[in-house]
């Protein structure tokens, strides 16, 4: 029953439904969905990587005098040389009395680093445990209760937990939205490999002596690339949002440095008064996840369009 | 049947056994002496001393493991130092909302994600279908925060409608206490919602494919049966599933949302005892969170065959 489970509800399941087909990229480039979501992530990778000439000022530079701030209000600084300049501050200013827009802006950075290094760190695990466990018989059993063992445990409990053991910071965080990704992958991979194990040109390349080493990589890791970059989009935004949901309950990304969820965290007492410290940050946030999401679904659908009927 | 029943309870066993050892791991873990760890950061040496003897730490690994699984299975969850309780009076104290909520979260769910998802398929590629598939790509987008905080601002303090945050028991009014449970399980409701909808459109569309449905419309049924009475009832299986596997997201949404809504439940409790690192009582509530999905699933799992007299075992 779980296996008719799975094909329905598990992304995995439809990633694993994905194959590369000639002209996918061709495909690709007229799926609205891709187009919109990677235009959505090409300009938060812009904002992220152009974050110092955005018009920001130190993300973490408290102004005590300046604080609560409402969006577009203005403040003309009178220089030390006696120059008059008029500084907006887009987004109004936090408790402490940091620029916002500044905070958002640079807070792209965080979110983008945690979303990709997850992503590409669960996968690569995944990916070698996966690919062991699905070809060595005897491997595979033990592997698979331990991932099973894991997967009963709520991926973003998990993740607290593991945040709780070895404290905040970005690392710490990194690896603890990793952790319960990982079973995931594992399984991913494991089908596409049970499958692929049985085609005839695996049995072709064990018949002339092919040491499974080299049949594992050279002939059933390029079946897996297409479900895992689906799979990994999917990652991408879980992770991102896991990420916020830490750095907003306190327990993630230490709170000087600028993150999104650190922002709303900062934000909440004051919601009331000041919701403008809550809905920035929800804004960027919200629409990155979506335009990854977004990305994930249109790549679904253009490597396998049987899906994309369905669901 | 009963047979399966057995079978799939078993099966149940090693999982939960590798959960234990995980959150058994979990202490292990933590840089430096776990007694200490335990112990929190205001005990002095006495008390380090004491924990270190009740836990048998000097015992090799597996016998501590032993220890350990034998005073839960006794319902004995190790002591909070930092709440001043057992952490067993601690979860009693707060289930109740978590229960509630949780509750409340699954009803509106179900009740708002099914009809949507089979009008998203009886209406399929219309204004309908693409605006319920969208709202379901934005439910998964949307942190469950950014949602309650919109949900607090427009209800709460805008329209002064219903209470910002808080909690009141079942006992002290019925409708303080279903007013204060709106919001907080609409809110989490929502990747709920866009996650049923999603599956149960899908799962209707692929059965009014069939040709019993055609069979049904041919012989004159209305639309309304055909969908309620054949379409939605060969599509129930998946739909029930989802809405199990769907429980963890739940459970990782309820932390948040008890934290915005500031409801003293489990959600909370988990918070709290990460940031006071309060090792006993965060090993609990994972032990017991995992095993309600678990066990939700496991009881999914047996309804299949209510569901589907197709499907024996």
């Amino acid at each position: 029953m779980t296996i008719v489970a799975d094909r329905i509800l598990d992304p995995a399941a439809d990633a694993a439904a994905a194959r590369v087909r000639p002209g996918a990229l061709a495909r690709l480039a007229r799926s609205p969905s891709v187009l919109v979501g990677a235009v959505i992530i090409f300009f938060m990778v812009a904002v992220a990587l152009l974050a110092p000439l955005l018009g920001t000022v130190d993300p973490a530079r408290i102004d005590p005098t300046y604080r609560n701030k409402l969006p577009m209000s203005e403040r003309t600084i009178t220089m030390a040389s006696g120059a008059k300049e008029t500084r907006t501050y887009l987004m109004g200013t936090d408790s402490l009395g940091r620029d916002v827009y500044s905070r958002v802006v640079y807070g792209a950075r965080i979110s983008l680093v945690v979303g990709v290094g997850v992503a590409a760190i669960s996968v690569a695990i995944g990916l070698v445990i996966g690919l062991v466990s699905g070809y060595i018989r005897w491997l595979d059993g033990i592997v698979m209760r331990f991932m099973d063992g894991m997967m009963a445990i709520p991926g973003i409990l998990l993740a607290i937990a593991l945040v709780s053991v070895w404290g905040a910071g970005l690392a710490t965080v990194v690896i603890a939205i990793v952790v319960p990704e990982i079973p995931r992958v594992v399984r991913l991979v494991r089908s596409v490999v049970l499958t692929i194990r049985e085609e005839p040109y695996v049995e072709a390349a064990i018949s002339v002596g092919t040491p499974t080493p080299l049949i594992l990589i050279r002939h059933v890791l390029p079946n897996t690339i297409a479900p895992l970059i689906v799979q990994g989009t999917y990652i991408c935004a879980f992770a991102i949002l896991v990420e916020a949901i830490l750095s907003f309950l306190g327990i993630g990304i230490p709170p000087q440095i600028p993150t999104w969820g650190n922002i709303m965290a900062e934000g909440r007492t004051l919601f009331r008064v000041f919701p403008h410290n809550i809905l920035f940050p929800g804004v960027f946030l919200a629409l990155t996840v979506l335009a990854v999401n977004m990305l994930g679904d249109g790549l679904r659908d253009t490597l396998d369009p049987r899906m994309s009927k369905r669901v | 049947m009963l047979a399966f029943i057995a079978r799939r309870l078993l099966a149940t066993i090693p999982v939960l056994g590798m959960v234990a050892v995980f959150v058994f791991l979990l202490l292990r873990l933590t840089p430096g002496d776990p007694a200490a760890v335990i112990a929190g950061d205001n005990a002095n040496s006495q008390q380090v001393e004491e924990i270190r003897e009740k836990l048998g730490l000097a015992q090799p690994l597996l016998t501590q493991f032993v220890i350990w699984a034998g005073k839960l299975l006794q319902g004995d969850f190790g002591e909070s130092f930092f709440f001043k309780k057992t952490v067993a009076e601690l979860i009693t104290q707060r289930i109740e909302p978590t229960l509630a909520l949780s509750f409340f979260t699954i009803v509106l769910a179900v009740l708002i994600a099914v009809p949507l998802g089979v009008i998203a398929a009886y209406k399929h590629d219309s204004w309908i279908d693409r605006g319920v598939m969208g709202f379901s790509v934005l439910g998964f987008s949307v942190p469950v925060f950014v949602i309650g905080y919109l949900l607090i601002y427009v209800f709460a303090i805008e329209w002064g409608v219903l209470p910002v945050q808080g909690y009141r028991r079942i006992a002290e009014g019925f409708w303080p206490f279903i007013e204060r449970l709106i919001l907080p399980s609409a809110t989490l409701a929502v990747i709920y919602i866009a996650l049923i909808a999603r599956i149960t459109r899908a799962s209707v569309l692929e059965v009014l494919g069939e040709d019993y449905i055609r069979t049904a419309h041919a012989k004159g049924l209305t639309d309304r049966v055909v969908l309620m009475r054949h379409a939605l009832r060969n599509a129930a299986v998946p739909i029930v599933t989802v809405i199990g596997i769907g429980i963890a997201l739940l459970i990782g949404g309820v932390v948040v949302t008890e934290s915005v809504y500031n409801i003293p439940g489990l959600g909370r409790l988990t918070v709290d005892a990460v940031l006071a690192r309060d090792f006993p009582t965060i090993q609990a509530v994972i032990l017991l969170f995992s095993v309600a999905y678990v066990l939700v699933n496991l009881l999914i799992d047996l309804s299949y065959t209510l569901l589907d007299p197709r499907i024996r075992y």
